[in-house]
């Protein structure tokens, strides 16, 4: 089956099989290696890509339901101011360990930020509960969501 | 000694942290070749079988499919997957495929695919006739049961080693006499304490990558903690010579001793010799969960007797009864860790006996997990410490500042009792336990929180503690190198064995050259762990890194920059020890004339005397500097539920020098909720037949950012004599507070002792039923 969609911005049309992952078509069919597989199931959010601005885990996104959808993964965020501020306050803050659940953090995060320009602690908790982190420990993803925050403040709001 | 730093005890960032954001960089199931075929295994569904047939030909008449590979094809080869320095102490207990299957998820068949999916599929094709075996889920009924490992099992070193009795390992050291000092004792405290299985869950699964290069040699690309360990074993399992062998480390996400083991490197490389194409296996979630390595589960029973008048523990006697599951990794050490991390803490004990057994069962296979043994065995020591000074009506702060190892003191149980064989004696250079008890309790606001009870409705607060001791590296037995070579513009290649598994090690063993040389992180360029390219090093595992790598990394610096003074002496025409470095300018000693790295460089390429400006230098630790922690628990009780809150949770850490505190934080802070987690939720749920019933993130639950509490971390400098820049390790202490800190916290909310992990509502309310509250 043909599947026509935005995908980091552009449109395109990929054949596939529509009841393959989300996650899959991306990895392979676009080299998007920055979304990751740490679970399959949906729980871990390695994998968490923005659907019409929502996050989603492209694990659980059978490929059909992308139709006429707009898709951004991280390498399509990097390109963005609001990516850049994320990326610094998170390496200021110390919250990248080994890395592999990184992108799927900033993903969450820019979605966060983007709904909530000034997000409390119980918040960020909240928002960003989808994506597990065994390295870090969260406090330092928790710090460097603020220090986002703050940084980007006028980018938030805009 | 207190030394001024530049680069050292900066919070530099992470050198990999920009490229492992954008998600630029590849991790190995990233990486796909042309033609790459993908594995799958098919695995047992029986806890203990023979294989009577088994029959591959549908699976391997399914369209794209390419290899399936029974245990009629595999080199028989007996291995350990442990991924330890030669001789490993581990037995040679494993195949890659056997006829015999000793759990549920051990592997029966490989087969390898055009598509990952396709694998799977055809993996199912395989009819298997199996002969099921009598089996037993019991490590205390282990002796008596059925012969799990094979019958030419066997061990390198001289060691307890009894197969046909399930017996993994054993270990028996003794000091004085306990029995007498028993019957002396005023107070005498028994107690049965037990830990459970668990899942590192490092977020990114196992991986493995094999290919042929244009020389023909197999090149391993794979999720290991232990590159040069897996070239070793790869060698000696496929029997082919260890020079047509290349393994390389890619960024690694996230290990914590699961990425010691050596299972995976084997099959690829034997899958691509046979097929001659690339391989690829990436585990799923599943599979790593039943089929990879766990945390040991481990009964202790801890014996203690004390003088009331002086508060002296006069005898202690540890039992401890580790379950292996069904192969022996690290069997033996981990079990040695639990007495060897452990006892030496409280060093004045003279009447001692640590007896273990590790036991063969028909369960998950253990393996190195941060904490190593400690974790198992802080568990009972803490609670026991808490008891002990409860009965003596005084703080139990008091009692651990009173009787804690201090510096210059040593223990014999150093000596006594190392990895496999004998340990290393040595004497506590550094040592700051009693301040981190302080910074510790000051910061949970210990004396207005403890005897409180605090409550509100069904909840009642409390604090606990514990007090923990790990090591740096293993003495006399791991080694590290590093080589350094100086380029044109003055910045410098360190090339580093050590294993950057997401740790940060790159980026301190940076800074360790930067320092030394005298010049800033941005002119390093490090590359790690590629057994071709890189000196050896044994990998990242017993919080070695820092301290052996580390000193691998400072004795190159050393070297590479007396070559560089010598060039410059060379060009500024004076002698060698009249030139001293600053930020990459070598200066006279009056500061009149300089040159710069750049300059230095190009004059020893091209102008006189020309030559590579480098060096290379091995390390060996011949002592373990334990790094000290205390950690502290307040949590909040629901007597109604059962249901445990931590509320706060703090960290003092001396780990001596820390070369870079952000990393340090990270490293405790890591470490700790996932001790937290260990104590309050993860567990391995198994039905009777040994199948793991919660193989999944939703069954199986690691703290998710709402399940953590405020996690703190406090550094109490030190500095470490015979540390690199003054420093210890810090990986993996973190791991092994929570479990006691917790349980002694609930007994100041709620009055009930908890002696077995994890700390769920229903065994809250089954102790407080048992128990009766005292609130």
């Amino acid at each position: 089956m043909k599947v026509r969609f935005k995908l980091n911005g552009e449109e395109v049309e990929v054949e596939a099989n529509p009841a393959s992952r989300l996650l899959d078509v991306l990895r392979e069919k676009f080299g998007l290696i920055g979304v990751k597989e740490g679970c399959g199931e949906g729980e871990c959010g390695a994998c968490a890509v923005l659907l019409d601005g929502r996050v989603v885990h492209s694990c659980l996104v059978p490929f059909a339901n992308v139709m006429g959808k707009e898709i951004i993964t991280i390498e399509g965020l990097r390109k963005t101011e609001e990516y850049r501020i994320i990326e610094e306050s998170l390496l200021d803050a110390g919250s990248v360990q080994c890395g592999f659940c990184t992108p799927g953090f900033v993903i969450s995060i820019y979605a966060l930020l983007k709904n909530n320009p000034n997000p409390e602690d119980k918040e960020i908790r909240e928002a960003i509960s989808g994506n597990l982190c065994r390295c870090t420990g969260y406090q330092m993803i928790i710090d460097g969501v603020k220090l986002a925050a703050k940084r980007g403040e006028k980018l938030w709001k805009a | 000694m207190n030394r001024d730093f530049k680069v050292v005890g900066k919070e530099v960032k992470k050198i990999d942290a920009l490229a492992l954001a954008t998600g630029e960089v590849k991790f190995t199931a990233d990486i796909t070749l042309p033609d790459m075929l993908h594995v799958a295994f098919l695995y047992s569904p029986y806890p203990h079988a023979e294989i009577e047939e088994i029959d591959t030909e549908e699976a391997l008449n399914t369209p794209g499919v390419e290899l399936v590979l029974t245990y009629k094809d595999v080199p028989q080869t007996l291995h350990t997957t442990a991924g330890q320095g030669y001789p490993e102490p581990s037995p040679y207990d494993t195949r890659i495929l056997d006829k015999r299957v000793r759990f549920v998820g051990d592997r029966v068949a490989i087969v390898a695919a055009r598509t990952r999916e396709i694998a799977q599929e055809a993996a199912k094709k395989i009819k298997v006739k199996y002969k099921p075996l009598p089996y037993n889920l019991d490590p205390e009924k282990a002796q008596e049961s059925e012969p799990v490992p094979p019958q030419d099992a066997y061990h390198l070193l001289p060691t307890i080693y009894e197969p046909r009795k399930n017996i993994a390992a054993g270990i028996k050291l003794k000091f004085g006499d306990v029995d007498v000092a028993f019957e002396k004792s005023d107070i005498v405290f028994e107690h049965r304490f037990e830990v459970q299985y668990a899942s590192h869950s490092a977020i990114e699964p196992h991986a493995a990558v094999a290919f042929y290069d244009e020389r023909g040699r197999i090149n391993i690309i794979s999720t290991t903690q232990v590159p040069f360990h897996a070239r070793r074993i790869v060698s000696r399992v496929l029997g082919i010579p260890l020079k047509n062998i290349r393994v390389i480390k890619p960024r690694i996400g996230g290990g914590f001793g699961g990425k010691q083991e050596v299972f995976l490197e084997q099959v690829v490389a034997l899958v691509t010799m046979i097929t001659k194409k690339p391989s690829k296996v990436v585990l799923s979630r599943r599979e790593v969960f039943t089929s990879s390595r766990t945390r040991h589960p481990m009964i202790t029973w801890y014996k203690a007797g004390v003088k009331k008048e002086t508060g002296e523990i006069t005898a202690l006697k540890l039992k401890a009864l580790m379950n292996a599951g069904a192969y022996g990794p690290h069997a033996l050490t981990v079990m040695a860790n639990a007495g060897s991390k452990v006892l030496p803490l409280f060093n004045k004990i003279k009447n001692l006996l640590f007896e273990g057994y590790t036991v063969y069962t028909n369960l998950p296979v253990g393996g190195a997990y941060r904490g190593y043994g400690a974790t198992q065995g802080y568990f009972g020591f803490n609670v026991m410490l808490d008891m002990i000074a409860e009965e003596l009506g005084i703080d139990v702060l008091e009692f651990f500042k009173k009787w804690h190892i201090k510096k210059g003191e040593t223990s014999p149980i150093f000596e006594e009792l190392g990895e496999g064989k004998e340990g290393v004696a040595q004497v506590i250079r550094s040592c700051a336990l009693s301040e981190c008890i302080e910074k510790g309790a000051e910061r949970i606001e210990w004396y207005k929180k403890r005897r409180k009870k605090l409550r509100e409705g069904d909840k009642v607060r409390g604090v606990g503690a514990a007090i923990l001791m790990q090591g740096s590296g293993i003495p006399k037995i791991d080694m590290g190198a590093a080589y350094i070579k100086m380029n044109e513009d003055g910045s410098f290649n360190l090339h580093v064995g050590a294993t950057d598994i997401g740790t940060g090690s790159d980026t301190i063993l940076a800074q360790i050259a930067a320092e030394e040389i005298g010049t800033s992180i941005d002119k390093m360029i490090v590359y790690s762990s590629d057994t071709d390219f890189t000196p050896f090093d044994v990998g990242a595992y017993a919080s070695s890194t820092t301290y052996i790598s580390g000193g691998a990394v400072l004795k190159c610096a050393r070297k590479i920059k007396e070559e560089i003074i010598k060039v410059a002496a060379e060009m500024l025409n004076v002698p060698m020890d009249a030139v001293f470095i600053e930020n990459g300018v070598a200066y006279t000693e009056d500061r009149t004339q300089h040159v710069s790295f750049e300059d230095i460089a190009l004059y020893s390429m091209y102008s006189r005397n020309q030559h590579q400006i480098q060096a290379v230098a091995s390390h060996i630790g011949l002592e373990s500097p334990p790094p000290f922690m205390a950690q502290f628990a307040e949590v909040e009780v629901d007597i109604k539920t059962g249901r445990i809150e931590v509320l706060k949770f703090v960290s003092a850490v001396d780990c001596g020098q820390p070369i870079n505190p952000v990393l340090v934080e990270g490293q405790v802070e890591g470490a700790t909720v996932n001790g937290i987690g260990y104590a309050l939720w993860e567990d391995y749920i198994f039905d009777e037949q040994g199948r793991l019933k919660n193989a999944s993130f939703w069954d199986y639950k690691i703290p998710s950012i709402k399940d953590v509490p405020e996690v703190e971390t406090i550094i109490c400098k030190t500095y470490e004599p015979t540390g690199p820049m003054g420093a210890k390790s810090v990986a993996e202490i973190g791991i092994n507070g929570p479990i006691p800190a917790i349980a002694n916290a609930v007994y100041d909310a709620i009055g009930i002792r908890l002696k077995s992990s994890p700390f769920t509502p229903e065994k809250v309310l089954k102790a407080i039923k048992e128990q009766g509250l005292k609130l």
